[in-house]
């Protein structure tokens, strides 16, 4: 049996001792803690109680502001400048002004999260709503539809798959983030990957499959919501567009 | 040289429909004619010429080129040895103007000098500057388009030449130029044509032969324009040809063809007794002013010949010009426009060749046999 | 005169480690260790960056080309680099160690496993986008169906293509600065060292988002350069 195959062997024991971690408690590495089973549970909640509390305020900031942005079509500059920052920030970095600049605790890790999640949101939802047809408003408007009307009832139904894309990648990209908030003094799932030496390598893995899960369970529990959330035309119409299916439930990226 | 083409009893049947798309289409384009197929949406036109070249599949039969079957190479080989355009002209938006012209040139395997001569003969063919070389299709207009497409057809020089529609996407005006311009290529070229359109007026003026397709594909009648107009086989095809069959005549005639009237032609500088002995020579009251090179610049009235020497502006406009190869529908068109009973006839250069006026066109809508002329003579060439 | 040169010496060593103890932003300090500090964790994360997109991208064109002609493999194909995308950059990292061991190998799999989607994504939108009249003609005119794929749709799809791994750049140098955790290296590890000290977060972060708005810049450039149809259309 050659190398590869011991480290397959290995491989196999890391990760049984992994889920061991997670199912069944053990004693900390440094001693004296009780670490792993049902001790992730408030570290879980911990960790979707920041995330949920992020996306929220971001939803709450970013979204009316996008949505009558997008609908004057202004400012077309600023969204794509947002984008590019938002993107090209990574999330330590983001964390480590948090820690250096503001302090520790869970209202800075919350302001940093939240200014994470606000570009993917801010810019889903302002294309989304832009790229309405001009045709459908200008006839939504000469039928004499007021403003908030024809963002209410034309353009946000039309916009449900980008923003709702959005709001998804923002999901995920702060469960991602809010894994290294034991960073800044918020203990959620990540704290067994940022401190190996209390909780061992098992942990450290343990964790790691957790967090994976957690963001897969989102994603999938958002899309079917999403799939719920979209009116019908609007399902049937992108199902026959250019013969991608997928691409309704999928999130979109843009550039 | 021109390939002649044969369709032998071909059929097309779509897999999973119960009604043949093309019913048994049986008819021969001998080598240099134009043939148009024309009928109503849905009968199968399109279809028909894109068997030719192996775009849609053939059911069952035989088209023959020059005798060989269309089958018996490799499709790209084929085409590559047929012109092709489409209505919607096609030019690929990534490459110059001389890159698309150079298409099949390329994959023929042509030196580079033979492809950049090919490309700017065929500017000049189209009258096209040669700067457009290097610009983007982007950048043209929609005329200049069409004309790029139809060069970039003929580059290879190919024996036969498939057009779906090719003015279809452009405006009367652009329309009815182009045409023009294309006919008179064609006197030169003489290539097989094989025309799609589903306007008959088109089909008229631009083919020698017309194939007039019902629903299915099926022939209603195949015939020279003439024959077409004055003898229709059935109902439909007399419907699909219109009720004022007696004006579409015009559209057989070209300006050239009809005997113009004479017109004084004096220089400015000229002496004005010079004018006036021409006009007592000529069909017309009034003299043409014109340039040196032969073009005119205005009728002259008396009272511009009052003087010792003809002035060198006139009191009345030259318009309308009429193209000598314009149909005569087209120029009566351009003079009950113009609210004028005369229009001088120029060449292509410009030049004056004589008088058109509406007394003529009125003295052939009253003659009776159109079929006294042969179609070669109809398109404009010398025998 | 020297006394006060003497004495202004003193005040400026003074302020320097009153600086660094104070925690604040300090130039001399930056400048100091630059060279030191920054350097090679720079250049290793660009490497990483640039390895990992150049291999998703073969991967990911690779899965287009064949996608577009067979249409049925977008729907899986997306559904598993998907997940791929879904998963935290951290705990892929960490999955991966036990499998592949520690270094480069694993933070590579890792990153290019992210760029999977969003490049693939754009290649087959991009590849479809070509104007179905141009496919037309050059098929017409005698192309091979190879010949129109590589001469017509591929050049018509840059612009799209070009975006994707733009996209996908940006997003893996910020993954990038997490490598670390599968000891790869990194500006990331730099940061995670020292969080508190503000001169060091900022320069290693800024040196990050330095680096991802320079690639972003060559490759909006590289895309124009190849792309010349484009800018003549808007003129």
């Amino acid at each position: 049996m050659g190398p590869g195959g011991t480290r397959m062997i290995v491989a196999a024991f890391d990760f049984g001792d992994a889920i061991d971690f997670i199912l069944n408690g053990r004693e900390s590495v440094t001693g004296g803690v009780r670490i792993g089973g049902s001790e992730l549970l408030p570290q879980l909640w911990r960790h979707l109680e920041l995330t949920g509390a992020a996306v929220g305020i971001a939803c709450a900031v970013a979204l009316p502001l996008a949505l009558w942005l997008g609908h004057l079509r202004k400012g077309q500059f600023a969204v794509a400048s947002i984008a590019n920052v938002g993107r090209a920030v990574p999330s330590l970095a983001l964390i480590g002004f948090a820690v250096a600049y503001i302090g520790l605790g869970f209202p800075n890790a919350l302001l940093a999260l939240t200014l994470l999640a606000i570009p993917p949101i801010f810019v889903n939802a302002y294309v989304g709503i832009a790229q309405v047809e001009p045709d459908i408003v200008d006839a939504a408007r000469g039928q004499g539809m007021t403003e908030p009307g024809i963002v209410r009832r034309v353009e946000l139904p039309l916009a449900v798959p980008l923003v709702f894309g959005g709001i998804r990648t923002s999901v995920v990209n702060v469960i991602a983030t809010a894994t290294i908030a034991p960073l800044i003094g918020v203990v959620t799932l990540g704290d067994a990957i940022v401190s190996p030496q209390v909780y061992g390598d098992a942990g450290q893995l343990g964790a790691a499959i957790c967090v994976a899960l957690l963001a897969i369970a989102a994603e999938v529990t958002l899309a079917l919501i999403q799939m719920l959330v979209t009116p019908k035309g609007l399902k049937l119409s992108s199902t026959r567009r250019r013969g991608f299916p997928f691409m309704s439930m999928r999130r979109v990226e843009v550039s | 040289m021109a390939a002649a083409l044969e369709f032998q009893q071909v059929s097309k049947t779509y897999p999973g429909s119960d009604e043949p798309a093309i019913q048994s289409l049986s008819f021969e384009v001998p080598a240099g004619d134009i043939c148009v197929l024309v009928g109503p949406s849905g009968c199968g036109k399109t279809t028909t010429m894109r068997m030719v070249n192996r775009m849609v599949s053939i059911t069952s039969g035989e088209i023959l080129l020059d005798g060989r079957s269309v089958l018996d190479r490799k499709a790209y080989e084929l085409r590559r040895e047929i012109g092709y355009t489409i209505q919607q002209i096609g030019l690929f938006p990534h490459e110059t103007v001389a890159a698309n012209i150079a298409t099949v040139p390329k994959l023929l395997g042509w030196p580079k000098d033979r492809i950049r001569d090919r490309v700017g003969a065929l500017l000049d063919m189209f009258s096209l500057p040669q700067d457009m070389a290097g610009r983007y299709p982007a950048q043209l207009s929609g005329g200049q388009r069409q004309r790029v497409g139809v060069a970039r057809a003929l580059a290879s020089d190919p024996s036969i030449m498939l057009m779906d529609e090719p003015f279809g996407a452009i405006d009367p005006i652009t329309r009815g130029r182009l045409q023009n311009e294309f006919l008179r290529l064609q006197g030169e070229l003489r290539k097989t044509i094989v025309f799609v359109t589903h306007d008959i007026d088109e089909a008229i003026k631009m083919g020698d032969r017309i194939a007039v397709l019902k629903k299915g594909g099926v022939l209603a009648q195949y015939a020279t324009p003439a024959e077409l107009l004055l003898a229709p086989v059935d109902a439909f095809v007399e419907d699909f040809v219109g009720a004022d069959r007696a004006l579409k005549r015009l559209a057989l005639l070209r300006v050239r063809d009809v005997d113009l009237w004479k017109a004084p032609r004096v220089r400015p500088g000229d002496p004005v007794a010079q004018a006036q002995e021409q006009v007592a020579d000529s069909d017309l009251p009034y003299s043409l002013l014109i340039d040196a090179d032969g073009k005119p610049l205005g009728w002259l009235s008396d009272r511009d010949l009052a003087g010792e020497r003809v002035p060198d502006e006139a009191d009345t406009a030259p318009t309308p010009r009429l193209d000598q190869d314009s149909v005569l529908r087209d120029a009566l068109a351009e003079l009950l426009e113009e609210d004028t009973q005369y229009g001088p006839v120029v060449d292509e250069r410009g030049a004056v060749i004589g008088v058109l006026s509406i007394e003529l066109i009125a003295q052939f809508l009253a003659s009776k046999d159109p079929r006294e002329l042969d179609p070669p003579e109809r398109a404009g060439v010398e025998p | 005169m020297s006394w006060l040169t003497l004495f202004a010496q003193v005040q400026i060593h003074h302020r320097a480690s009153d600086c660094e103890s104070n925690n604040g932003f300090c130039p001399d300090w930056i400048i100091k260790n630059f060279g030191d500090r920054y350097v090679d964790p720079f250049f290793r994360h660009l490497e990483l960056v640039v390895i990992s997109v150049l291999v998703g991208f073969v991967i990911a064109f690779a899965l287009g080309i064949v996608a577009h002609r067979r249409r049925w493999l977008v729907g899986p194909v997306v559904g598993i680099t998907g997940v791929l995308y879904t998963i935290p950059s951290v705990a892929a990292f960490l999955l991966l160690v036990p499998i592949t061991g520690f270094g480069l190998l694993t933070a590579v799999i890792a990153l290019s496993s992210y760029t999977l989607l969003i490049i693939f994504r754009n290649v087959v939108a991009g590849l479809a986008a070509a104007p179905a009249e141009a496919r037309d003609a050059a098929l017409g005119m005698g192309l091979t169906d190879s010949q129109v794929l590589w001469r017509v749709e591929v050049p018509l799809a840059l612009p799209e293509i070009f975006a994707g791994v733009r996209i996908a750049t940006t997003t893996t140098v910020g993954l990038a600065a997490l490598a670390f955790f599968a000891n790869a290296g990194g500006l990331g590890g730099l940061i995670f060292g020292d969080l508190v000290f503000k001169s060091n977060v900022v320069v290693a972060g800024g040196l990050c988002i330095v680096m991802a708005f320079v690639l972003d810049g060559l490759l909006l450039f590289a895309q124009r350069l190849s792309t010349p149809w484009v800018r003549a259309a808007r003129a």
